[in-house]
């Protein structure tokens, strides 16, 4: 029994685990460049609502992941328009943006409550597939979305570590004065750093909707905005990091659904907090050493630009 | 004398001044969310007039909306208290649960006691309920441990839960299998009503509240105390105050007060604690104590105000069939455009 067990978790940590990385990994990028998004729950939502709705209207849920990803760069744009170009505060704005969310997604969730969609296909190498411990499990038997989460992780790392591009939008959210003075224009890269930072978001959001559920259900993101959140510090604004960050996150919810499938005799509500409560405890092990590799600008506001 | 008063004089005013830049915002706002409305192919001035006639033009009415502000003012002054040290509490949510549940295990454990007894017990383990869960995040906060922002917004997701553990579980009502809830409290532990309306004892809860924060902020040293914080506590410190434990006792005071509101809710209006106690009272007052800055007499108007845009959620609910969500919209585009007018100044975070 324990071996179903362990590749349950392992099958449902990868599935549950990809709209944790990609959440994450847009809110690095953002991060990156200097600016808190708490709005991220919101982003999520927005993504979700109209990825399904896209895709019920449609019958095709490849324009429902296009069309949440466009949302959910547009709601980042929304966001900087605020706090970069209106410099307003960070951490205010972001809870606008969650609220903005929650009416956004369930004004556009409203007509499609209840509708049936064709999920996101999944696909599994045959070569894996043969496996004997495989074969009889979901095992790697996964969307497109998720075979694409390492590779997209990988990518944000290269952009981010190995690009000119990526240099200049570190170097914002560390001394925006710096790359002020260098020539370069510290809005210009922070709108681009959140709307690539939305999209991502709206990918994560339309995981949720278009595979993981195949449902839309107002405030059906529970929280995992924060938890993502919580997830950059815990990988400490590093891509790759996340990766393993979202895996343990996947895994404790997989392992949570796992248990309530096999009539665990613990109640479902108390399993139900796990995800909160680990997020609470991995902050509060990574407290101390966050300021370390926080990015130095991280939520302060730059006045430089129109200087 | 006044009495010579001209118009442009009557405009300078600061309260007209205040008054018209605040009708300004909302009926931009009112303008944009019916613009959305109009999208979504609903009949937005019909539900803005159904609103109105539902809360201002009748008395029952009026009264919903005292009812709905009791919450509002409690979580809002919740909010209110810490920031004045600069701590962001958007726990309020969470807090109002845990106080309903501390309330309602009192109501539950002792339903024999006389009620000049359990109402007061009710109460102080309501407030105590929503003060030791805000005091989780203060205790973190204090120890430079996790932001209070984002250990608040997570615990706001698991105080529902540990409801519902109870009422699907040791509390559950024989009979409620549909819609578990815990079984009726006794007579003794309900806050009496009004007026054969559903204001309840909480309303003066909550105006004693807001008058008891008014009092500490700016009648005691220990709001003198607080300002140093919030100005710069590297300084307070210095100045001997103690940094850290204002901070957990302002958070956990702030969530007492939220856990009033949940108190009230089931005390007065429900008579049993169930899911779904609040449509987001937490995260409304939020709002309400931002936009008033605060201030205690803000706090009241803005209450109000916020209870009947609230309304507006009901109406669109019950009239134009939309989720009651859908207000979320237009408390976001208010805080969009206070936000957008109100830029940070430099030097200050």
């Amino acid at each position: 029994m324990t071996t179903p067990l362990a590749l349950g978790v392992l099958g449902g940590a990868i599935l549950s685990g990809t709209s944790l990385l990609y959440a994450t990994l847009g809110e690095t990028i953002v991060e990156r460049s200097g600016i808190v998004n708490l709005g991220l729950e919101g982003i999520l939502l927005i993504g979700a609502s109209v990825g399904f709705s896209t895709a019920a209207a449609t019958g095709n849920a490849w324009f429902g992941v296009m069309a949440a990803a466009m949302a959910g760069g547009l709601a980042n744009v929304l966001f900087g328009w605020l706090v970069v170009t209106r410099r307003a505060n960070q951490l205010a704005s972001g809870l606008a943006m969650m609220f903005f969310g929650f009416g956004i997604s369930a004004l556009v969730g409203a007509p499609y409550v209840g509708a049936v969609i064709v999920g996101l296909p999944k696909w599994r190498p045959s070569w894996l597939g043969g496996l004997p411990w495989v074969q009889s499990t979901t095992l790697f038997d996964y969307d497109a979305l998720t075979w694409l989460a390492v590779p997209v992780a990988i990518l944000v790392w290269w952009a981010l570590f190995w690009t000119r591009w990526g240099l200049a939008v570190r170097a914002v959210g560390e001394r925006p004065g710096a790359v002020f003075a260098s020539g370069r224009n510290p809005s210009v890269l922070q709108y681009q750093a959140l709307s690539s930072g939305g999209l991502l978001g709206g990918l994560a959001g339309a995981h949720l909707s278009l595979s993981l559920t195949k449902t839309w259900a107002e405030y059906m993101t529970a929280g995992r905005g924060f938890i993502a959140i919580a997830l950059v510090i815990f990988s400490k604004w590093h891509p790759l990091r996340a990766i393993a960050g979202a895996l343990l996150f996947g895994g404790a919810e997989a392992l949570q659904l796992q248990l309530q499938a096999r009539g665990s005799a613990v109640s479902p509500f108390l399993l139900d907090m796990t995800p909160y409560l680990l997020t609470l405890l991995v902050l509060l092990a990574w407290g101390g050493s966050r300021r370390l590799v926080a990015p130095a600008s991280l939520g302060r506001t730059f006045y430089g630009s129109d200087g | 004398m006044p009495e010579a008063r001209t118009t442009a004089a009557f405009r300078k005013s600061p309260i007209v001044r205040v008054a018209l830049h605040d009708a300004g915002i909302c009926a931009v706002v009112l303008a944009a969310f019916a613009a959305i409305l109009l999208a979504a192919g609903k009949h937005p001035l019909k539900a803005y007039a159904d609103t109105f006639r539902y809360t201002l033009a009748n008395a029952y009415g009026f009264s919903e909306l005292i009812v709905r502000m009791t919450p509002l003012v409690l979580t809002a002054v919740s909010v209110a208290l810490p920031s004045r040290l600069g701590l962001i509490n958007v726990g309020g949510e969470g807090q109002l649960y845990m106080g309903a549940w501390m309330a309602s295990a009192g109501a539950l454990l002792a339903p024999d006691l006389p009620t000049w007894i359990l109402l007061p017990l009710v109460a102080v383990l309501g407030f105590m309920g929503g003060g030791v869960w805000a005091a989780i995040p203060g205790l973190l906060r204090a120890g430079k441990l996790v932001s209070e922002t984002i250990s608040t917004l997570l615990l706001n997701y698991v105080a529902p839960l540990i409801v519902s553990y109870f009422i699907f579980g040791p509390w559950r009502a024989p009979g409620s299998s549909a819609y578990p809830q815990s079984p009726v409290f006794p007579e003794a532990a309900l806050l009496p009503s009004f007026f054969n309306t559903r204001i309840h004892a909480g309303f003066i809860i909550s105006l004693a509240a807001l008058l008891v924060y008014w009092l500490i902020v700016e009648k005691t040293r220990w709001g003198i105390d607080m300002r140093a914080i919030g100005g710069n506590a590297e300084a307070a410190q210095r100045l001997g105050i103690p940094v850290a434990k204002w901070i957990v006792v302002a958070l956990a005071v702030g969530g007492g007060f939220a856990g009033l509101a949940g108190m009230g809710e089931v005390m007065g209006i429900h008579g049993r604690l169930r899911q779904g106690l609040s449509p987001g009272y937490g995260f409304t007052g939020f709002l309400v104590s931002w936009l008033a800055g605060g201030r205690p007499l803000g706090i009241l108007f803005m209450a109000f105000l916020f209870a009947i845009i609230t309304s507006t959620g009901d109406t669109l609910q019950i009239t134009q069939g939309l989720p009651y969500s859908v207000v979320h919209i237009l408390l976001a585009m208010i805080l969009f455009i206070v936000l957008a007018g109100r830029p940070v100044r430099a030097g200050a975070i």
